[in-house]
């Protein structure tokens, strides 16, 4: 852990160098500020609260190269089969932290869709505006991500918009015989009155160790509507941290879908700021694991104000000797009066050996409320095998149809067919059973 | 077609069924009747394949074929069909899900290509209009919110499609209002032809007016202790099971 935080040092110094001007800018001085206050923290260890069922020194202690060289190998082929099928999109893909423009499908036409760094160049309003605006100063990750943030997608949906198209990002990792770590920003506008749906993948396409530390500012203004997908389900050797803030206005509305099958390791640190009345918010999470992986999920809904909704809905599956972790945490604030605040955590273990630790955390200050929570921790319905068995379903299937069903309820709002299509079918490969219909 | 010999089963280590015997053939509507606890779920559950239950003694034979090594799917594919007393919910597949892939998963296993789509439909329509069921029904969660009579009906509706050579009815009649039995009731006789059989376990008579049984045998304390035709239903019906029980404590 010391060397990497070492490395990063001077790293951040060599970063500065190359800056030339816009090292006097106001977007360096946060990162500078960042970086401050990254080295004041540290990496987590498990004594810090909010890590203390995760240990990351393992998955820091690889050798990253910092600024991996560039690759341009990367062929549209080799990619394709990470994107919808049947789908027309916008596309940023980005290999190895680095933007390629040929494998990208921008658009400036009403709204952009673009890079981070082209924002930081042309749009001095929006970054002084929104960069480091959203993600909290205490999370010592999202600290080094913005510190070193230079590039990732930058996507901004002007008012009463809506985007004509889904957009997809794509970040890339290529094997350069070596252990690597990018630092992937992004910036999500989504103006008043505006709407898109955005998709996010992390993919290696390496054999040696990955760890992408993704941060992800989201301001959803006023009369908003976003949908952002993250789908993580990348090779056993590819680890990723995800800082994801959203800040929502009045009378908007966001659907946050976390789907995690992949990686070794993931660790999702999701905030809600409810900054006006009337949001409405989703946070929906399938998680479905097996030997040698974990997923660590890390909620929080901020209630600041009166008159907001918000439901939570994650649902996770463990065989081998899978670990979950799900933090959720949602505060209801003095006069956020009349919150409506729902949350559910539920989980099967399909082994001894598979272990989940759930812990939801509700702290409510204002006394006219509805706010609820659950969580279960089981195993699968014997009484609903035999059911299924009794009619001539084998108990594989009946056991890959109930796990189905059971996570099933999580795609609510994925409204997408072609995303719903392509969940449903890695739904089904994880369970590893092929069920020729969709739930 | 079925013929038990014997059968001794165990829940743990209480004996439940203490020596069944009984011979079912093409053709034949058998009810088994018998108070509260005499066994007659779990005969049902023992024939179907619950894992629950140990064998102890004795066996089943269908067609010809001792069950006792196979699985509740593996008896499903021989033809064997068990309507539950209590069906179960699960949410998240829809009727229409659950009855395609109970139907692919049985053919698949006798050497069958996937039933065509066209074809299902059309079949599904069918059945449904044999049992009164709506459209909208097909696309519900399976059992779950259904009334005892929806739950019920769709017991029947996947035997219906399943077309089982052998099917137990348990308790089907309870929970059913008179025109929901009328339905189920009718629905059944249209199935029934003399290649299949069928085993209706029931409480009380009334089920038995509208399937008429060629046998009827009591059931108490784990063992059949009369057998007669149908006109045995409507002495029980008239005289309780409680002459039964002295006779058989005698």
């Amino acid at each position: 852990m010391e060397a990497l935080k070492d490395k990063l040092e001077s790293s951040f110094l060599v970063l500065e160098n190359e800056l030339n001007g816009e090292a006097q800018s106001a977007v360096h001085a946060l990162r500078r500020e960042a970086f401050q206050r990254f080295l004041q923290m540290g990496f987590p260890s498990k004594r810090h609260e909010e890590w203390r069922y995760t240990n990351l020194k393992p998955i820091l202690k690889p050798d990253y190269r910092i600024f991996p060289k560039e690759d341009t190998s990367v062929e549209f082929k080799d990619i394709k089969r990470f994107f919808l099928s049947d789908q027309d999109t916008y596309k940023l893909v980005f290999v190895d932290g680095v933007y390629s423009s040929w494998l990208s499908e921008t658009t400036h036409q009403g709204f952009d869709v673009c890079t981070f760094s082209n924002m930081l160049h042309k749009y001095q309003d929006v970054s002084d505006a929104y960069f480091a605006k959203a993600l909290p100063k205490d999370e010592a990750l999202a600290a080094v991500n913005t510190a070193f943030a230079k590039e990732g997608a930058f996507i901004r949906i002007k008012k009463n918009i809506t985007a004509d198209k889904p957009v997809e990002l794509l970040f890339v990792s290529t094997d350069h015989g070596h252990e690597i770590m990018t630092q992937p920003r992004n910036l999500v506008v989504v103006e008043e009155n505006a709407e898109v749906t955005i998709i996010e993948r992390h993919q290696s396409l390496s054999e040696s160790a990955v760890l992408t530390n993704t941060a992800t500012e989201i301001f959803a203004l006023r009369s908003s509507r976003l949908n952002y997908y993250k789908i993580q389900n990348d090779n056993d050797t590819a680890s990723l941290i995800d800082s994801t803030s959203i800040k929502q206005y009045r009378n908007s509305s966001v659907n946050m879908g976390t789907f995690s099958f992949g990686n070794k390791f993931v660790r999702n640190n999701l905030n809600f700021f409810l900054e006006e009345e009337h949001t409405e918010s989703t946070l929906d999470g399938i998680t479905i694991i097996s030997e040698g992986q974990t997923v660590d999920h890390h909620t929080l809904v901020d209630h600041k104000v009166p008159n907001c909704y918000s439901d939570e809905m994650y649902k996770g599956i463990y065989d081998g000797n899978a670990k979950g972790i799900f933090n959720g945490k949602v505060m209801v604030h003095p006069h956020a009066q009349k919150t409506n605040a729902f949350q559910q955590n539920n989980n099967v273990l399909l082994t001894d050996k598979a272990s989940i630790d759930t812990k939801p955390q509700l702290e409510i200050y204002a006394d006219d409320v509805k706010c609820s929570h659950g969580c279960t921790i089981g195993q699968l319905d014997d009484e609903a095998l035999f059911y299924m068995m009794s009619r001539g379903i084998p108990e594989k299937e009946g056991k890959a149809l109930l796990l189905y069903a059971f996570a099933n309820d999580a795609l609510r709002n994925v409204k997408l067919p072609a995303l719903r299509k392509r969940l449903n079918k890695q739904i089904a490969n994880k369970l590893n059973v092929n069920l020729d219909f969709e739930l | 077609m079925l013929k038990i010999t014997n059968l001794h089963a165990n829940i743990g280590d209480k004996e439940i069924l203490k020596g069944i015997n009984l011979e079912v053939k093409p053709g034949e509507i058998h009810a088994i009747m018998g108070p509260n606890g005499s066994g007659k779920s779990t005969l049902s559950s023992v024939i179907a394949g619950r894992e629950d239950y140990e064998i102890t003694a004795g066996h089943i034979d269908f067609e010809g074929e001792d069950l006792s090594d196979l699985e509740a799917d593996e008896r499903a594919h021989k033809g064997i069909f068990l309507s539950f007393q209590y069906p179960v919910e699960i949410p998240g597949v829809t009727v229409t899900n659950f009855i395609k892939t109970a139907i692919n998963e049985t053919r698949k296993a006798r050497g069958q290509e996937p039933m065509p789509a066209n074809i299902m439909l059309k079949q599904m329509r069918e059945k449904m209009g044999l049992l009164e069921i709506d459209s909208a029904f097909l696309s519900r969660s399976l059992n779950t919110g259904f009334s005892g009579g929806e739950k019920k009906r769709n017991e029947i509706f996947q035997m219906a499609m399943l077309e089982p050579k052998l099917a137990i009815l348990d308790e089907t009649d309870s929970g059913l209002d008179i025109d929901a039995l009328r339905i189920v009731s009718n629905g059944v006789n249209k199935l029934k032809s003399d290649k299949n059989a069928i085993i209706v376990i029931t409480h009380y008579q009334r089920l038995l007016d509208y399937i008429v049984p060629d046998f009827v045998h009591v059931l108490h304390q784990g063992r059949i202790v009369k057998s007669g035709d149908k006109s045995l239903a409507h002495e029980l019906e008239s005289k309780g099971y409680d002459w039964l029980k002295e006779e058989a404590a005698l």
